[in-house]
């Protein structure tokens, strides 16, 4: 079979998961809503609550999980190509620490600035992130030709504990509501009430897709090693780069959106490359649907499980994809 | 004879005949509290006992005395070495403190366990403090008054319909997000109540509940009063954006109704002896009309 026609399948019986995920989960939660009276033009919008539960609770929600889980995974598949590390997932160099952080600042001193429809802890969240790139980017070219991927590792992983430490610093600050609030926070959560987070988050996940795009080819002649990547004509320093960039970008956009959600940078790529082999070609576009299809569901798992009380997605990324993983790992091999 | 006069003429007594002075003081009221609690620290100085306050925690605010005592850290992080240090007879701790509970039991200093719990429980923790520190009668006083206060408040709400009420304690600044709001049980369920107030979410028996969009919406609050115990750098300004964030949830009738609200007042938050002016300020905004 060829790349092409074993491409279209994949991402047929993948995308096709995915797209039923999103269209399903917003027909469950917590309450019970009809269907059709939240499609019954006759009642004016502000007077549905139907109509209010699916479009501005239920559907925001589903997409920001998809972006979010899509996002995520894709981001593990580059950062595990480039690290050519299997262990490697999207908070492996920092990006999510430096997010949180970020956030944990802005919950605990309450600042207020929004900017461009963005709220004071998603654009914390961002601007953290961007700093653990820049910090962990600097560090690794800075005495290199090109990126060590070990420096850029070991770097990351170091930052990793330097980040948390101080957000356990920034938490002592925070009184008993705040730090609460914080802590709900590192748990991740797709609540977004509305579309103006994912529109704001949008623009970065879009640069970093069509980035994506770009990468399968040079990730699969990587994974052969930098010596043998640039024999077989591969510009190695600009591959990582871009590598680390768009993934790094989708991965802060992602947190921004959630929270740093768990496990789906690791358990998504890993389940995908079981059923579709090692080909970077098709296991990209396959995490980005199958991430989607995972988290959304996680989600729905979140919210209906103990309604009305509500479960925090991470704990259920977590939990059903730590085992899982374990699992992987004991097996294969 | 006064008390203190009493506790001088026995610790005399004690020196005399060579005992140790602190088995002579500990027969007697605690000279040197700390507390650990923000809202026992209130009830002490609303008892009278302010002048027997050594150190407090590292969030108490109120009242204003407290600003020039010592701090020795709070629920999470206590510090015992500075708490030794400060020579107290009695440490006024949170019941789940257990390990700190234990390392004064080894020294030898007696504690007061404080629990969270709802409003009749802050009147009974006023007389417990109270007579524990040697100030039964002014606790009595104090909690009688807060009492009758409480019941005025009841009465000119009686007979009005509560309207159904989301009490948020916390969420992200101007965005839907990370919504804390109160369940059906504890200290700010019941000041709702004696407002005149139902709570959207009366069934949920938990003290907090995470409140997503789509409870708001299921829930469809009539009122929607949100508590912020620090001023914080919230200006006037601030707390009109923050008001119209609820707009994204056009269909919830306290948005259409514009009964959104936002009281900044440290009384509504402390479960200590401002919790009547706390029950009157959430009456008049959930019946500003029975107080014309």
């Amino acid at each position: 079979m060829t790349i092409r026609a074993r491409l279209v399948r994949t991402i047929a019986a993948f995308g096709a998961a995915a797209m039923a995920a999103i269209l399903l989960a917003p027909l469950v939660g917590s309450t019970s809503i009809s269907l059709v009276k939240a499609f019954d033009a006759s009642i004016p919008f502000p007077d549905n609550v139907d109509a209010q539960i699916l479009f501005v609770a239920r559907l925001p929600r589903t997409l920001a999980a998809a972006l979010v889980g899509s996002a995520l995974a894709t981001a593990g598949v580059v950062f595990q190509g480039l690290l050519r590390n299997p262990l490697a997932t999207p908070f492996t160099l920092g990006v999510s620490a430096g997010a949180s952080l970020g956030a944990m600042l802005a919950i605990t001193f309450g600042w207020s600035l929004s900017f461009l429809g963005l709220t004071p802890v998603p654009i914390a969240s961002l601007a953290g992130s961007l700093g653990a790139v820049a910090i962990v980017y600097w560090l690794a070219q800075a005495r290199h030709r090109g990126l060590s991927t070990n420096v850029l590792l070991l770097a990351g992983v170091t930052m990793n504990a330097f980040f948390s430490a101080l957000i356990l610093f920034v938490q002592y600050f925070a009184d008993f509501a705040e730090g609460y609030r914080t802590i709900r926070w590192l748990m991740g959560d797709l609540d977004v009430s509305g579309y103006t987070p994912l529109v704001a988050a949008l623009p970065l996940l879009v640069v970093a897709f069509v980035s994506f795009a770009w990468l399968p080819r040079q990730l699969n002649v990587l994974s052969l090693g930098p010596e043998s990547a640039e024999a077989r004509g591969v510009d190695v320093d600009r591959a990582q780069r871009l590598a680390f960039f768009s993934a790094s970008l989708a991965t802060g956009a992602a947190v921004s959106v959630s929270g740093p959600i768990g496990f789906i940078g690791i358990v998504v790529p890993h389940l995908v490359r079981l059923l579709v082999g090692a080909d970077h070609r098709v296991v990209l576009p396959a995490s980005a649907c199958f991430g989607a299809a995972f988290l959304v569901a996680c989600d729905v798992i979140a919210r209906t499980v103990l309604a009305p009380v509500e479960l925090p997605v991470g704990v259920v990324t977590a939990v059903t994809g730590g085992p899982f993983f374990l699992w992987l790992l004991v097996t294969r091999r | 004879m006064t008390r203190a006069a009493t506790a001088a003429a026995l610790t005399a007594a004690a020196l005399v005949l060579g005992l140790a002075p602190r088995a002579a003081v500990s027969a007697q009221a605690p000279s040197r509290v700390i507390s650990i609690v923000p809202a026992v620290t209130e009830m002490l100085f609303a008892v009278g006992a302010g002048a027997q306050v050594a150190a407090v925690s590292s969030f108490d605010t109120s009242p204003p005395e407290v600003a020039s005592l010592p701090r020795v850290g709070g629920l999470l992080d206590p510090d015992l070495e500075r708490i030794l240090g400060l020579r107290p007879d009695l440490v006024v701790v949170y019941a789940t403190q257990t390990d700190l509970i234990h390392q004064l039991a080894r020294a030898g200093v007696a504690t007061f366990e404080y629990e969270h719990a709802g409003l009749p429980a802050v009147l009974a923790t006023i007389r417990r403090i109270g007579a524990r520190v040697g100030h039964d009668a002014e606790a009595e006083r104090v909690a009688a008054s807060l009492e009758a206060r409480l019941a005025a408040v009841r009465r000119r709400v009686a007979g009005r319909r509560p309207p159904r009420t989301l009490v948020v304690f916390g969420r992200d600044r101007l965005a839907l997000r990370n919504i804390f709001a109160s369940g059906g049980v504890g200290f700010v369920h019941d000041m709702l109540e004696a407002a005149g107030g139902a709570n959207v979410f009366e069934d949920v028996d938990r003290q907090n509940v995470q409140a997503t969009a789509e409870l708001v919406l299921a829930r469809a609050p009539e009122v929607i009063l949100e508590l912020r115990g620090e001023f914080g750098s919230i200006g006037r300004g601030d707390i009109d954006r923050e008001r119209r964030v609820w707009n994204a949830l056009l269909s919830v009738p306290a948005v259409r109704a514009g009964r959104v609200y936002i009281l900044v007042d440290s009384s509504v938050v402390v479960p200590g002896p401002r919790v009547a002016d706390g029950v009157e300020k959430i009456a008049r905004v959930l019946h500003p009309e029975a107080f014309d």
